[in-house]
C-alpha cells in the first residue's frame, strides 16, 4: 500500500477531462432543457444551468457564439442547444459548451415553420410517390442560388471535379430577405421554361434560421413541387431542415453534397464503361471458344473419324435383309405351290366325268332298285290277281250255271229278271253253261209271291 | 454509326449493358453475337469518348435580361 503511486488531483482531473473530450458522443450533441441561474458577463460570455425535472448541467456560451443569436435567453426559457461536453478543471465540474441555442416551442418563425410543414404534409406535397427520379447522367445541371455565395463555388468546383462533361447553367437568385422567395420561385420557373436542364440544384450556404427562411416559404415549396425538372435541395448545413428539403425530390445536406448527388463521378463511369467493355470482350471470347470447342468435338466425333462404320453396318443389314427376303420368297412360293396342288386335286375330284360316272352308277343302281321294286310289286299283284281269279272262279255264274242255272236275255240283250219283261211270241235267248238256246215265248204266266 | 453519335451517354450505356448481358447469357447465335460484339465495342468507344471529351463543358449564367453568358468563379474571392 505504501508503495502505491498516488495521483495528484490535477492528473486525475486531466485524465477525466481527456475521457470526456475523446468521447464522440459528447461532442456536438443536442440537448434541450430549461434555463436557470442565467448570468451574462460584461465580456459577453453567458453562464447558466440547463435543467429538467430530474437533472441539471452547467452551461457556458462564449460571446463568439452568442453574438449571432437572435434572441436573448432568460430564466425559465426552454431552449434547444448544440454543444460539446468537457470538464472545467479548476472546479472539477463537467459543463456543456454551447455553440448554438434556439428557443424551443416558441418563436413566430418556428411556429410558422411547423404549421406550414404540417399543412403541406397533409396536402401530400412530401409524399414519396411525387418524388421524381434524378437523371443518372445529366448533361446540363441548373443551379438556383446566389451567384456570389459560397454555395455556387462549392457546386461548380464539385461538378467540375466529378463530372467535367456536364454543363452548368446558373439561375441567379436572391436567397435571403424579403425578395428571396419570389426570386427563387422566378428562377425555378425560368429553369423549367429553359429546354435541356436535366436536374436543378436549389439552395444556399449556411446561415441563421432567418437567413434560411426563404426556403421555408410556401411559394418556394409549391414552385419546387410544381417543377417538371427534378430538384435537389441544398440549404445551409447538415442540421438545417427547411420546408424546401421536404418537398424537393432529393435533399442534400450541403451544396457540395447536392453537386455530388446531381452528377456521377466520371472515374466511376469510366470504370463502368471499361468494365462493360471487358465483359463484352470476355463474353465474346467465351462464345468463340465455346463454338470452337463444339466444332472440335464434332470434328473428333465417331462419325467423322470412322466414316466407313456409318455404312458398313448398313451393308451388313442389307445382306441380312436380302438373305431373309430370298429365304422367305422361296418358302412362300413352296407354300403356294402346295396350296395349288391341293386345290388342283380338289378340282380333279370335282371333275364332271367323275360326276357323270357317279351319276351313272347311281342311275343303274336306282334302276335296279326300281326293277326290283317293280317286279316285287308285280309278283305281289300277280298273286293277288290269282287269288282274286280263284275267288272269282268260285263265284262265277258259269259255275252256278253248271249246276243247272241259266240266264235269259231279251232280244235287245237285256237280262230278263221279271216275267213282265216278256210278252208272247218274243224271241229270247237262254244262256247255259255250255251254250245257248234261242226260244220263242208261248205264254207268260206271272206267279204270285216269290217263286 | 451516324445515329449512334446522336445517342446520349445514358442511352449508350443502357444499350451497352443490354448487349453485354445478352452476350453473357450465351444463347445468341454466333453471327448475331459478332454483330452484338461490334455494336457493343462501338458503344463502349462512344461512351469512352464522351467521358474523355471534356472540352464541351460550359458554365453559364442567365442574366437579368435573359441572356446566357459564360460564368467563372473568382478564384481570388
Amino acid at each position: 500500500m505504501k508503495e502505491q503511486h498516488h495521483l495528484t488531483v490535477t492528473a486525475l482531473t486531466k485524465y477525466i477531462k481527456r475521457k470526456f473530450d475523446a468521447d464522440p458522443h459528447l461532442q456536438g450533441i443536442y440537448v434541450k432543457g430549461e434555463i436557470s441561474n442565467f448570468k451574462q458577463h460584461s465580456s459577453g460570455h453567458m453562464y447558466f444551468t440547463l435543467k429538467d425535472e430530474k437533472a441539471r448541467i452547467l452551461a457556458v456560451m462564449f460571446s463568439s457564439f452568442s453574438r449571432s443569436m437572435k434572441f436573448r435567453p432568460e430564466n425559465g426559457m426552454k431552449v434547444l442547444i448544440q454543444g460539446d461536453i468537457t470538464v472545467y478543471e479548476p472546479s472539477g465540474q463537467y459543463q456543456i459548451y454551447v455553440k448554438e441555442m434556439s428557443p424551443e416551442g416558441i418563436g413566430d418563425l418556428f411556429l410558422a415553420y411547423e404549421q406550414l410543414k404540417e399543412r403541406l404534409e397533409k396536402e401530400g406535397l412530401f409524399l414519396q410517390q411525387y418524388k421524381k427520379e434524378l437523371p443518372k447522367f445529366p448533361q446540363t445541371v441548373g443551379v438556383i442560388t446566389s451567384p456570389t455565395g459560397a454555395a455556387i463555388r462549392d457546386v461548380i468546383t464539385t461538378i467540375r471535379r466529378r463530372y467535367p462533361i456536364a454543363n452548368i447553367l446558373i439561375f441567379p437568385a436572391l436567397v435571403q430577405g424579403e425578395q428571396g422567395a419570389p426570386s427563387v420561385v422566378k428562377s425555378i420557373e425560368a429553369a423549367n421554361l429553359n429546354q435541356g436542364i436535366d436536374v436543378l440544384i436549389v439552395g444556399r450556404g449556411g446561415g441563421s434560421i432567418e437567413e434560411l427562411w426563404t426556403f421555408n416559404e410556401e411559394t418556394v415549396a409549391r414552385a419546387i413541387f410544381a417543377s417538371d425538372i427534378p430538384i435537389i435541395s441544398a440549404v445551409g448545413h447538415e442540421t438545417d431542415f427547411t420546408i424546401a428539403d421536404f418537398v424537393a425530390d432529393m435533399r442534400a445536406p450541403t451544396p457540395t453534397a447536392a453537386a455530388e448527388l446531381a452528377v456521377p463521378h466520371i472515374d466511376d463511369l469510366m470504370e463502368k464503361v471499361l468494365n462493360r467493355q471487358a465483359r463484352l470482350i470476355r463474353a465474346m471470347k467465351e462464345k468463340v471458344s465455346a463454338q470452337q470447342n463444339r466444332y472440335n468435338r464434332l470434328r473428333k466425333s465417331y462419325a467423322f473419324r470412322y466414316p466407313r462404320r456409318l455404312y458398313e453396318q448398313k451393308l451388313e443389314q442389307i445382306d441380312r435383309l436380302t438373305e431373309s427376303l430370298v429365304r422367305n420368297a422361296s418358302k412362300l412360293s413352296g407354300t403356294k405351290a402346295e396350296q395349288h396342288l391341293q386345290l388342283a386335286k380338289r378340282l380333279e375330284r370335282r371333275h364332271p366325268e367323275e360326276l357323270l360316272r357317279n351319276s351313272k352308277d347311281r342311275h343303274s343302281h336306282l334302276t335296279k332298285r326300281l326293277d326290283r321294286a317293280m317286279s316285287g310289286i308285280l309278283s305281289e299283284k300277280q298273286k293277288e290277281f290269282t287269288a282274286v281269279i280263284a275267288t272269282l272262279e268260285a263265284l262265277s255264274p258259269l259255275r252256278i250255271m253248271e249246276r243247272g242255272y241259266s240266264l235269259s236275255y231279251s232280244e235287245d240283250g237285256k237280262l230278263i229278271k221279271k216275267a213282265s219283261q216278256v210278252k208272247k211270241d218274243d224271241s229270247i235267248r237262254v244262256q247255259l253253261a255250255d251254250g245257248q238256246i234261242n226260244c220263242i215265248v208261248r205264254n207268260v204266266e206271272e206267279s204270285e209271291g216269290n217263286g | 454509326m451516324a445515329d449512334e453519335k446522336a445517342l446520349t451517354f445514358e442511352e449508350a450505356m443502357e444499350k451497352l449493358e443490354v448487349i453485354v448481358e445478352k452476350l453473357e447469357e450465351g444463347d445468341v447465335p454466333l453471327e448475331e453475337a459478332i454483330s452484338f460484339y461490334k455494336e457493343g465495342m462501338e458503344l463502349s468507344k462512344l461512351c469512352h469518348n464522351k467521358l474523355k471529351h471534356v472540352e464541351g463543358q460550359l458554365t453559364q449564367i442567365l442574366t437579368d435580361d435573359g441572356q446566357v453568358v459564360n460564368f467563372s468563379i473568382n478564384e481570388e474571392e
